[in-house]
C-alpha cells in the first residue's frame, strides 16, 4: 500500500511540473529588433560607412561634373547635369609630360607588369612553400629564416643595389625588369604564406602519395594544388592589389613610357601647369583603384567559398 | 623460410633525442605482428622507418630478404593505413584506389580488375564515385584499407587505424580486418595504444616503451607470464594487483610474505630459485582471485569489500585485505554490499612475481 500511496503523489507532482511547462517559456526566445543592442550596433555600423563612403561620393559626383560646375565648390552637391566627359580625358586624352594619350597607356603599362608578375611570383612561392613544408632537405630551415628576414626589410633600403643589379644584367628601365623586381620582393611573404598552408594540411595524406609512389611534382600538382585554391586566391589578391598599387617601384625602376598607372596618374594629378581640372582628376583615381576594388569584390566571393570548400574534411 | 620484415639494429634520433635504439625484430611470413605502447614509445616511428617515410640514422631493414635501408616507399612492396584515413579530398573514392596505379602507368583494364577486386573484398562498390567527404568514418577507412588493397603489396602496415572511430564501428572493423588477414594471408604490422585490439587481432605482440621492445610474444604469454613489471601492468584491463612484499619459507615451501600475511606460492613456476628474504612484487588478475568456486585445499584469505562496480556482464569488487586494496572480477549474476565480509584464494599457477629492484620476472 506504500508503494502505491508513493506512486500516486509522485504522479502528482509530474502533473504539476507539466502544467507549468505548457504555459511557461518554450523554443526560441522572442528577440525584440529594436533592442538597445542593436540600435548600437547598426548606428556605429552605419556611421563608419557614411564616415568611408563620403569621399568616395565626392570623388564620383566631381568626375560626373564640368568645371564650371565644379567651380561653384558644393562639392557635396549631385551634378545638375551629369557629363563623362572628364572620364574620357582621363582614360583617353590626358596629358603627362609629352604624351598626350591619359590613363590608357599607363594602365596597359601596368597590365603587362600585373601578370607575369603575379603568375611568376605565385608560382615561385608555391612549390617552394610545399618544399619547404613537406621535403625537408638539408638547410632547409636556415633558407627559410633567411626569407623571413627578408619580408622586415624595408624596400627603400634596396633601391640603390636593386638598380645597380638591374643596370648590370641590362633590364633597367624596361618592364621586364620591374616584373623581375616585383616577383623578387612578392616572395618572402608569399613563400610563408604557402609553406604555413601547406604544413597545415594533414601530413598523412602527403606520406599516403609517397607510398602511392607519386614523386615531389606529382604530388604537388594532383594532391596539393586541388587542395589549395583558397589560398592561391589569398596570394593573388595579395599580389595583384600590392603590384598595381606599387608607386615606388614603378617609378624608380621604369621610365615615363614605360610607367604604370600609378605614377601615371601621380603625374596627371601633380601636374602643375594650367587649371586643375578636379573633375578629370578624380575620374582618372576612380580609373586606377578600379582595378583592386573589382579584385576585391569577385574574388572575396570566390575567397569565402574557397575556405568553405577547403574546411570539408577528406 | 625468409622472414618477411627483418629489421637489425636499427636507431633513429631526432637530434639528441633517441627515439629507437639498436632495434632488432623478426617478423614472419603472413604473421600479424601488433606493436603495442603507449603514447611517445616509438612504435609509430618504427612502423614509419619500415615504410620508408622516416631515414633511419642507423640499422637495417629487409622487406621479403631484400635490403630496403636505402629504397623509397613505393618499392619497398609495402601499403599504408593512417589513422586519419588520408584519402585525397578531391579525387572520388576509385579514384583514390587507382591513384597509386595510375602513378605507376599500370595498363586500365588492369587497374579496373584490381579496384573491383578491393571493392568486392571491402563491399565497397556503391561508394565508388562518391568523394571522401560523403562517407562515413568506417566507410573511409575501408577505402584507405582498399588503397593498399589494390596495390597488391607484401606487407600491409596500419598505423592506428581505428582510433578515430567509436566503440562500436571499432569493434565492427576490428573483426572485418582480422577475416581480412585469414583470407590475404598477407604480413601485417598494426600499431596501436588499445591492448583490446591488440590481443584479438596479433598473432605476436611486441609491446614497446622508450624505443625499446619490452615483449614479444603470442597474446597468450604476454597476458599471463608478463617479463617485467610493465609489461604487466600496461596489458589487462583493469589492471593487475601488485602486491609489494618479501619471499620467505615456511614449512620447507616458498611463501610471499607481506603486512604479515603470508600467501603460499605453490603451483608458481619460478625462472630463479626463490631465495628468502628478497624483496618482490607479487602480481595478480583481477580474474585470478577467486571469492567462490574456490578449487579443492586453496589457501584462503579473509578479506572485506570495500566497494562493487557492477559492469554488466561481469561485477568488479574491491577488497581490502591487510593494508592492501585489490579488484577482484566475479560473475556478474552474484551482488557483494560494502562492508561484507568473504573468503578469497588466489591462482598461484597464473601469478606473477617481479624482483622489486630489475623489475624482472623471478
Amino acid at each position: 500500500m506504500a508503494n502505491i500511496s508513493t506512486l500516486n503523489t509522485t504522479a502528482a507532482g509530474f502533473d504539476a511540473v507539466s502544467d507549468q511547462v505548457a504555459s511557461g517559456p518554450r523554443g526560441r526566445k522572442p528577440r525584440r529588433t529594436l533592442s538597445p543592442r542593436n540600435i548600437m550596433l547598426y548606428g556605429t555600423l552605419f556611421v563608419f560607412a557614411l564616415y568611408y563612403l563620403l569621399p568616395l561620393y565626392v570623388m564620383v559626383v566631381t568626375s560626373l561634373k564640368g568645371m564650371p560646375e565644379v567651380r561653384m565648390g558644393n562639392i557635396f552637391s549631385p551634378p545638375m547635369e551629369i557629363t563623362f566627359e572628364p572620364w574620357v580625358k582621363a582614360w583617353a586624352e590626358a596629358c603627362t609630360g609629352l604624351n598626350c594619350d591619359g590613363l590608357s597607356r599607363g594602365f596597359w603599362n601596368s597590365v603587362r607588369i600585373l601578370v607575369p608578375s603575379v603568375v611568376v611570383s605565385i608560382a615561385v612561392a608555391s612549390v617552394s612553400g610545399y618544399a619547404l613544408a613537406n621535403w625537408r632537405f638539408k638547410g632547409s630551415e636556415f633558407y627559410f629564416s633567411i626569407l623571413i628576414i627578408g619580408a622586415f626589410i624595408p624596400y627603400q633600403v634596396m633601391l640603390y643595389p636593386v638598380v645597380i643589379a638591374l643596370r648590370e644584367i641590362g633590364v633597367y628601365g624596361t618592364l621586364t625588369g620591374l616584373v623581375i623586381v616585383h616577383t623578387i620582393f612578392g616572395m618572402p611573404i608569399l613563400t610563408l604564406l604557402f609553406r604555413n598552408y601547406f604544413a597545415s594540411l594533414p601530413v598523412e595524406l602527403f606520406k599516403a602519395a609517397r607510398i602511392d609512389g607519386a614523386g615531389f611534382w606529382q604530388i604537388y600538382f594532383r594532391i596539393m594544388l586541388p587542395m589549395s585554391l583558397p589560398i592561391f586566391v589569398v596570394a593573388m589578391i595579395l599580389q595583384v592589389t600590392g603590384i598595381w598599387n606599387d608607386f615606388l617601384f614603378g617609378v624608380v625602376f621604369t621610365r615615363p613610357d614605360v610607367y604604370p598607372m600609378t605614377v601615371q596618374l601621380n603625374n596627371i594629378v601633380n601636374s602643375v601647369q594650367g587649371v586643375k581640372e578636379y573633375n578629370v582628376n578624380m575620374a582618372a583615381t576612380l580609373l586606377t583603384g578600379a582595378v583592386p576594388l573589382i579584385v576585391y569584390f569577385l574574388s572575396g566571393r570566390l575567397f569565402v567559398r574557397g575556405i568553405a570548400a577547403g574546411a570539408v574534411k577528406g | 623460410m625468409t622472414n618477411s620484415v627483418s629489421i637489425r639494429d636499427l636507431s633513429l634520433s631526432f637530434g639528441a633525442v633517441k627515439v629507437l635504439q639498436d632495434l632488432n625484430l623478426e617478423i614472419r611470413d603472413g604473421e600479424f605482428l601488433v606493436l603495442l605502447g603507449s603514447s611517445g614509445c616509438g612504435k609509430s616511428t618504427l612502423l614509419n622507418c619500415i615504410a620508408g617515410l622516416l631515414e633511419p640514422t642507423d640499422g637495417q631493414i629487409f622487406i621479403k630478404g631484400r635490403n630496403v635501408t636505402w629504397e623509397e616507399p613505393k618499392d619497398r612492396g609495402i601499403g599504408m593505413v593512417f589513422q586519419s584515413y588520408a584519402l585525397y579530398p578531391q579525387m572520388t573514392v576509385e579514384k583514390n584506389l587507382s591513384f597509386g596505379l595510375r602513378v605507376a602507368g599500370v595498363p586500365k583494364e588492369d587497374i579496373q580488375r584490381r579496384i573491383a577486386r578491393a571493392a568486392d573484398i571491402l563491399q565497397i562498390q556503391p561508394l565508388l564515385n562518391r568523394k571522401p567527404a560523403e562517407l562515413s568514418g568506417g566507410q573511409r577507412q575501408r577505402v584507405a584499407i582498399g588503397r593498399a588493397l589494390v596495390r597488391d603489396v607484401d606487407v600491409f602496415l596500419f598505423d592506428e587505424p581505428l582510433s578515430n572511430l567509436d566503440a562500436k564501428l571499432r569493434s565492427e572493423l576490428r573483426v572485418e580486418i582480422k577475416r581480412l588477414h585469414h583470407s590475404l594471408k598477407n604480413t601485417m604490422i598494426y600499431v596501436t595504444h588499445d591492448q583490446i585490439e591488440a590481443l584479438t587481432l596479433a598473432d605476436r605482440i611486441a609491446i614497446m616503451k622508450s624505443g625499446v621492445i619490452q615483449q614479444l610474444d603470442d597474446p597468450v604469454t604476454i597476458y599471463n607470464r608478463p617479463v617485467n613489471l610493465f609489461v604487466a601492468g600496461f596489458i589487462g584491463s583493469p589492471s593487475m594487483n601488485f602486491l609489494h612484499g618479501e619471499l620467505a619459507e615456511e614449512g620447507g615451501r616458498a611463501v610471499f610474505r607481506t603486512h604479515g600475511v603470508s600467501f603460499s606460492l605453490t603451483g608458481y613456476e619460478a625462472t630463479e630459485p626463490l631465495a628468502p628474504g628478497r624483496k618482490v612484487v607479487l602480481g595478480v588478475r583481477p580474474e585470478h582471485i577467486h571469492v567462490d568456486n574456490h578449487e579443492p585445499g586453496a589457501e584462503m584469505h579473509d578479506a572485506v569489500v570495500d566497494i562493487e562496480e557492477p559492469m554488466g556482464a561481469d561485477n568488479l569488487l574491491w577488497l581490502k585485505h591487510a593494508g592492501h586494496t585489490m579488484s577482484v572480477r566475479t560473475g556478474g549474476a552474484k551482488r557483494f554490499a560494502p562492508g561484507t565480509k568473504l573468503q578469497m584464494s588466489f591462482d598461484m599457477s597464473v601469478a606473477s612475481l617481479f624482483d622489486a629492484e630489475t623489475e624482472e620476472r623471478v
